[in-house]
């Protein structure tokens, strides 16, 4: 039985540029119908989830953004779970919000911030202001939120290292329990890569140290950098994201929503990205339309070593040595990349910054 | 037929003046080929006959004209067939030499007249193409005059496209081209002076018959080689196959031998009868070896078979074309070729491609070398990993070059063959406008851009000709390349010393910007011997990550890591460095060399 659900809500104030998630602009009068699709969507998925689930996460789109009434709809009908998480869009943490989250029985929040640097969130289309990050943080801990994450972004156009700097100080003496940090990606063919793609390209080797900085600096600020792109405050109480870990771990979940994945017993399927399709069928009582993926056993090994390197902790082998390069993975630990004995196998400090490579590499 | 009513002759002309063109009006007016059967260039169609099931090329045509029996013999159209053409040439008496009224003599005219007054041929002079807006029939007549030392007033002025003229030449091909002055009695000699092979006949030879007489069904020998056959028919072309079951003194026609081996029976030797053998053979044959080497690989490693296949078939009718099995670690199985020179190369290649539907890679080429080892016996290398590492000698193929240009490159054509090692030989004007320049030069120094770095500095007027003089010594090292620390063998190169720093350090540039970061630094090094003469750094890469894998995201990042993998899988491991093919490709494919 499944115990982790991701519940998607697509709307958003407006589009930025470098997103590529399924979003919907605006669409107030939507959002009423929308939760009732996902909550039909649940009952028809209901029999898939374990009765007590470990993780819910609604994510977005801006899940924060959908009008309160709806949203508060959702979370109480929504199962109950060790670790709740809500996404949420700095500008849109009120007092308010704050308190009707945790009313709810949400006991995480991740926080979008991006950046500090005003200039650089105008860059990446954020209408946020700095402050209102510092706003909604205490918000959330005045609500009795102890553990918040935040989302930044590095390898803006334009950002200098001294920006970057500037930015993890920020965010470090705010002090979340956790930090996803993403390099930019430019995807091709959007505006945002039209935009600033000649930028990006001249900045290139500059921000390959970045990562290095971002590692750094972080771990040094007391964090366990237990993931490629995350890190939790190190110490007693286990931190990590557990709906991501998960992921990660190869666990099954089950998604809601718009666009929303779901994995289950070998079979993955992704439901239409399209809004009106969605809500159609789900008014009529049907499962939306799904683009299935039957993942073979080696397939789902592939996937669990691809996974599995990306965090701090030894892969345990087992089965997976099938779908292992021998010959890379000798190659791999004499260049000092891949530490590995019989049963398990894990990345060095210096493999996890190429873990990409590295494990395209392993991957027989 | 007596063999005073006998003229051999052939047509020396540079490409495109008008040959094919020439050649079709005699037949025509011969009335050698029906108005109906008429189709452009007879000799050249290879079509034609294929339609009729005859692979065999005609070589050789006969048409009468006035009482007389006219054999006109093709040559083949290059300076790499240098040796074939001399061998045609000495098939004949005269030689009509064609030279378009428009661009007067070419580098390539100039050899092949030459070698034709070698041979004591009576040469024709034609200008041809009067009927052209842009013609200069005088300034054309009077560089011929002047090249075969003759009156400008002998030089006959047609067009070949309207027929105006022709009747002349051919009047003039019996008035002035002697007779065959061969002994009918004397004991049988024939000089081979084509050959091809057809499928279900064997080795077709084609034949000046110099003394006394054929006939079919007669045990034969090759004089040079001592191969022995029997003559399965003969015959002459007219322009289709007429049998005659015997040829005699002064004719020339085909030998059918039935043998299976091109390379049995070579151009230049003499056939002779068995029953009562000739003494002595026709002068003038040579083993011709070639001197440009090149690696041929089929792109896809799974088409080596077919490229073997093919290469066996091609050397089926082409003698002079060598190939031994080569084994890169950059490029897989393929082939060392060897050829005549940079055209007969071009022809193989092409033929590859086109007509065995062949995807190539051919490295750039590099001529063959004469080395000695210290206390060794000097031995010839075709490959430069070939190359000992311990010489005490050296020794390069040189050319004579004959470079035939407006006088105002003259300049420019110096400083060219200076940079190339050339060495000035002599110079003389044409006409008031043209100059005639011949240098030495190493073939190396051509076989690379040498024919498009002199159509570029004279505006593509120049015209080039070259005749392989022998081999000199040469300051030559071996240029290793090593990646990560390790020689690639495809890479190395044997060049003359002066050029080796700089050669070195583009080929390292190179390679820098074609091998992809990987997990370390890796070093590119051009070497001679133990001693670095250039250096390059790949930067290891310092992040290499997916940034985010969610649940969604886990599907397309997987197929996106098993592309990866795809791509790494066709790279090329040079010890711990991953070198994609592209990487090799940049640095040895003969046409990304021309573009550089």
């Amino acid at each position: 039985m499944t115990r982790h659900l991701y519940v998607h809500l697509p709307f958003c104030a407006h589009r930025c540029g470098y997103c590529d998630f399924v979003t919907a602009v605006g669409r107030h009068e939507q959002h009423g119908p929308y939760v009732d699709a996902l909550l039909s969507e649940l009952e028809l998925e209901r029999r898939l989830l374990a009765p007590e689930l470990e993780t819910v996460f609604v994510g977005g789109g801006t899940p924060t953004f959908t009008e309160p009434h709806a949203l508060e709809r959702l979370l109480v009908a929504l199962p109950q779970a060790d670790e709740v998480t809500v996404e949420a869009n700095p500008e849109t943490v009120t007092q308010e919000l704050a308190r009707r989250l945790r009313a709810h029985g949400v006991n995480r929040v991740s926080l979008g911030v991006q950046s500090f640097r005003p200039r650089l969130l105008r860059v990446l289309d954020r209408v946020v202001q700095p402050d209102a990050v510092r706003r909604a943080f205490y918000h959330l801990r005045d609500a009795g939120f102890d553990n918040i994450s935040f989302d930044l972004i590095y390898g803006i156009p334009g950002q200098s290292a001294a920006d970057l700097e500037a930015d993890l100080a920020d965010a470090l003496v705010l002090g979340p329990e956790h930090l996803s940090c993403y390099e930019l990606e430019a995807k091709p063919g959007t505006r945002f890569t039209h935009a600033h793609g000649d930028e990006l390209a001249r900045q290139a080797d500059a921000m390959e140290a970045y990562f290095e900085v971002v590692v750094d600096r972080l771990t040094d600020g007391g964090y366990r950098w237990y993931e490629t792109a995350n890190f939790c405050r190190a110490g007693d109480r286990d931190l990590r994201s557990h709906h991501n870990l998960a992921y990660w771990l190869g666990r099954d979940y089950v998604g809601l929503g718009v666009g929303a994945v779901s994995t289950v017993a070998g079979r993955r399927w992704r439901n239409t990205p399209g809004l009106s399709r969605y809500l159609e069928a789900l008014a009529q009582g049907r499962r939306p339309e799904r683009e299935l993926e039957q993942l073979s056993r080696e397939v789902q090994q592939r996937e669990r070593v691809m996974l599995g390197l990306r965090l701090d902790e030894p892969l345990v082998l087992g089965a997976l040595a099938g779908v292992l390069d021998g010959e890379a993975l000798l190659r791999l630990e004499r260049l000092g990349l891949v530490e590995s004995d019989a049963l398990t196998l894990a990345l060095t400090q210096r493999g996890r910054f190429l873990g990409g490579g590295v494990t395209a590499d392993l991957l027989a | 037929m007596a063999q005073d009513r006998i003229r051999n002759f052939s047509i020396i002309a540079h490409i495109d003046h008008g040959k094919s063109t020439l050649a079709d009006r005699i037949l025509e007016l011969t009335h050698a080929v029906a108005d109906r059967d008429m189709r452009a260039q007879v000799l050249d169609s290879m079509d034609l006959e294929r339609e009729r099931g005859i692979t065999i090329k005609a070589q050789a045509v006969r048409v009468e004209w006035k009482g007389h029996q006219l054999n006109l013999i093709d040559t083949p159209g290059h300076v790499d067939f240098t040796y074939e053409v001399s061998r045609s040439l000495q098939a004949c008496e005269g030689a009509l030499l064609v030279v378009d009224a428009a661009q007067g003599i070419q580098a390539q005219t100039l050899a092949n007249a030459y070698l034709a007054i070698e041979n004591n041929l009576e040469i024709v002079p034609v200008v041809n193409k009067i009927d052209l807006p842009q013609a200069d029939p005088d300034a054309a007549a009077a560089e011929v005059a002047d090249l075969i030392g003759d009156d400008a007033s002998h030089v006959l002025r047609i067009s070949a496209k309207t027929g105006e003229g022709v009747e002349d030449v051919l009047d003039a091909i019996i008035e002035r081209v002697p007779p065959p002055a061969g002994d009918p009695d004397a004991p049988a000699r024939a000089l081979i002076f084509d050959s091809s092979y057809d499928q279900y006949r064997g080795v077709v030879a084609f034949v000046r018959v110099v003394d006394g007489r054929f006939s079919a069904r007669e045990p034969l020998r090759a004089m040079a080689l001592g191969t022995r056959f029997e003559a399965e028919e003969l015959g002459f072309f007219a322009p289709t196959r007429r049998e005659t079951g015997m040829l005699e003194a002064g004719e020339v026609g085909y030998v059918i031998t039935g043998l299976k081996d091109v390379s049995r029976l070579r151009v230049g030797d003499t056939i002779t009868s068995e029953r009562r053998p000739a003494s002595e053979p026709v002068p003038g044959y040579k083993d011709v070896k070639p001197m440009v080497f090149s690696g041929l690989f089929p792109t896809d490693s799974d088409d080596y078979p077919e490229l073997r296949d093919a290469l066996e078939k091609l050397k089926l009718n082409d003698a002079a074309l060598f190939y031994e099995p080569e084994t890169s670690q950059a490029l897989g199985f393929g082939f060392r070729c060897g050829f005549l020179g940079l055209l007969h190369m071009e022809i193989v290649r092409e033929r590859l491609e086109r007509e065995f539907d062949l995807d190539l890679i051919v490295t750039a080429p590099n001529v063959a070398y004469r080395v000695k080892p210290p206390n060794g016996d000097w031995v010839e290398v075709h490959t430069p990993s070939d190359m000992p590492n311990e010489i005490e000698e050296v020794e390069e193929p040189y050319i004579k070059a004959s470079i035939i240009v407006p006088k105002e490159y003259v300049g420019a054509v110096m400083e060219l063959n200076n940079d190339r090692r050339g060495r000035f030989d002599h110079m003389e004007y044409l006409s008031e406008a043209r100059v005639h320049l011949t240098y030495e030069l190493p073939l190396a120094e051509i076989v690379l851009d040498y024919y498009d770095a002199l159509k570029s500095r004279t505006r593509g007027y120049a015209s080039f000709d070259y005749d392989i003089i022998g081999f000199r010594p040469g300051k030559l090292v071996r240029v290793d390349v090593l990646v990560g620390g390790e020689p690639v063998d495809a890479l190395s190169l044997i060049i003359h010393r002066d050029s080796a720093y700089d050669r070195g350090r583009m080929l390292v540039e190179r390679l820098r910007e074609e091998i992809p970061r990987q997990h370390f630094d890796v070093a590119i090094q051009a070497a001679i011997g133990a001693r670095v003469i250039a250096r390059e750094t790949v930067k290891a890469r310092r992040k290499d990550v997916l940034a985010k894998c969610y649940g969604g995201d886990i599907s397309r990042k997987r197929k996106l890591l098993e592309r990866q993998k795809a791509g790494k899988k066709r790279m090329k491991q040079v010890g711990m460095v991953e070198v994609p093919q592209e990487a090799f490709l940049a640095v040895l494919n003969l046409n990304d060399e021309k573009k550089s």
